[in-house]
Order: C-alpha cells, then structure tokens, then sequence
C-alpha cells in the first residue's frame, strides 16, 4: 500500500508545450507555467497598487508597504548607497515568497489542480542564489578593483595568523551562493515531503477505515490535524525562507560595497 | 550487512543531525525570548540578527538533511 504514494512524484518537472530551439529543448514545462503565475500575480500586485492618491486606499498601502519594507531592510543591511539595491531585493524577495506561498496553495482540492512549488528545485534556487553572488562579485570589483580581496583579512588580525585565516575566509565566501541555494530549496523540498507523507497516511487511514478497521479513522484524524499544523508551519517557513535570502544577500552587498 | 541495509541506516543516522540542529535553533531563539523579556523596547532593532542566526543554524540541519536523502537516492 505504502509502494502506490511516493512523496518525491510531486517535484516532478513534465513538458506542458514541446518546444526546440537549435536543437535544445526548450519546452514549457509545469514549473515554468507556475513561474508565470507567479509573475502574474505579483505584476497585478504591484500594478493595482501604484496609484498616486494623496490618501492611499488598502491596495495602494499594501503595495507601499511592500516597497517601504523592503527600503528599510536595504537602508538598514546595506547603509550608503544601498539604494540601488532596493529593486532587486523586492524583486527577489517577492519572487521567492509568492513562488514559495504558491507552491503550498492547497489548490488539490480541485482534481487535477497541483500546484507546484519552483522553489523547490535546486536548479531554481541555484541560479537565483548565484546571481545573486554574481551580483555581489561585480558591485565589489567594479567598486574596489583588487581591493576587493582585502575582504577576507579581517580588522586587526595579526599577522602571524593570516595563512590560516584568509584560506578560511575564503572557504567561507565562496561557500555562500552553495548554502543560499541550498537553504531555501531543502527547506521548500523538507516541507512538501512533510506534508505529502501526512497526506498518504491521511488517504491509506480514510481508506482502511472505509474497509472496515475503525483504527483507520483514527489515524486518520490525527494525519489531518497534523497537515493543518504543518500546512500553517510551512507558511511562516515561507515567508521566513523569503526573507533569510533577501537578507543575506543584502548583507554580502554590505560587505561587498563596504568592505566590512 | 547487505548493501540496502547500510543505506537505510545510514540515512537514519545521518537524520540524527536534524534533531541536533533543532536543538541549535531553539538555542537562538530562546535566548533572543530570554533578552527580549528582559528589555521589550530593544528586541524589535534585534530581529535581523535573529534571522541571520536562524538562517545559520537550521543551514546545517539542512545540510544533515540533504545527507540522507543523498544516501537514499542518490547512491547505488
């Protein structure tokens, strides 16, 4: 019973709209179907809010506060000249919360309906979290030049020390677009197995208990009170995920524009 | 021990990490609680360290995580 439900099918990427180019597949796939969606509803988020009244309605101060958020964290993560940050940071920040929110929409209840979570592949994550560190790269070059690897002699350190420490610093910078990557896909990837093993267990005791054992019902009660505590844990992982990464990438802007 | 075997407890062993780091999670967070109660008015200027701190620690619980799953999936 338990072989019928595999809780990895759910990130399997198929082709919607078979497409080639020059020979490479570059066919429309559901996760790029759920890619634009998410710019969808973002681009009507952002549109419907950015009227001009002088007393603002509910959308038009939703949208500032979005804007007005995400300008105090880069104001306050990356200080002078921050500000041209701030689009890609809500950018970023938008994309990967509303494609983290969209991807655990309980939409399933319409047959057929899965919503699929892009952020949940590594391939996704990877590529935002080395443009990211792209970005980080080319503002602390273009800034600094070859100053730029003064980063990784910290403040006072003395000398003695330096050929153990900058091979360390080192590491630990060019660890970080690995571990932003990774971070946000394991956590969206952790918590949809989560959620798809408490469904088996929730269908395999509605079905037992249908065929006879009152156990069933039972398991089944309590499958479902936990996909509604994880469902609501998985929502302020979301945003919490969201908001890790915006973060961490203003804080490598920081130091890559400030050079501690 | 046949092959199968040693991956599976493998796998259960490399999630032991996960509950370690869930130990290092609620570390940070409660003493972020502890401080916070003790000076209400200074908490709010300290959550995006409170974040960076979470950030990290549940990294590596991920990090042991994405060991066994490794270990289940990804070897032969």
């Amino acid at each position: 019973m338990a072989g019928d439900i595999n809780p990895m099918e759910q990130f399997e990427v198929g082709h919607l709209i078979d497409l080639k180019l020059f020979g490479y597949d570059v066919s429309f796939t559901n996760s790029a179907l759920f890619m634009v969606v998410v710019f969808v509803l973002l681009a009507t988020f952002m549109a419907g809010g950015l009227k001009r009244q002088l007393i603002p309605g509910r959308w038009q101060t939703a949208a500032e506060g979005a804007v007005s958020f995400i300008d105090s964290m880069v104001n306050v993560n990356i200080g002078k000249g921050g500000k041209k940050f701030a689009p890609y940071i809500f950018s970023l920040f938008f994309f990967i919360l509303f494609a983290n929110l969209v991807g655990v929409l309980p939409l399933a209840i319409l047959p057929g309906l899965h919503t699929f979570a892009v952020t949940s592949h590594i391939t996704v994550t990877a590529v935002l979290a080395f443009f990211s560190f792209g970005i980080v790269l080319l503002v602390g070059f273009f800034k600094h030049g070859l100053k730029f690897f003064s980063l990784f002699v910290p403040h006072g350190a003395p000398m003695v020390l330096l050929p153990v420490i900058v091979p360390v610093e080192l590491i630990s910078f060019l660890v970080r677009p690995f571990s932003l990557g990774l971070r946000l896909f394991v956590a969206m990837t952790a918590g949809h197995i989560l959620l798809e093993v408490f469904g088996s267990f929730a269908v395999q005791g509605l079905n037992a208990g249908f065929n006879g054992s009152w156990i069933g019902f039972v398991v089944w009660l309590g499958s479902f009170a936990m996909i509604v505590g994880v469902s609501a844990l998985e929502l302020l992982v979301c945003a919490i995920q969201a908001y890790v990464f915006a973060l961490l990438t203003s804080l490598y802007l920081h130091d890559a524009v400030h050079l501690h | 021990m046949d092959h199968t075997s040693a991956m599976y407890l493998g796998a259960g062993l490399a999630a032991i990490g996960v509950g370690m780091a869930a130990i290092g999670v609620g570390n940070v967070f409660g003493s972020f609680l502890e401080g916070a109660l003790r000076n209400p008015s200074a908490a709010d200027g300290q959550q995006g360290r409170l974040f960076i701190g979470f950030a990290a620690a549940e990294l590596l619980g991920l990090i042991a995580f994405v060991v066994a799953i490794l270990i289940l999936f990804v070897v032969k």
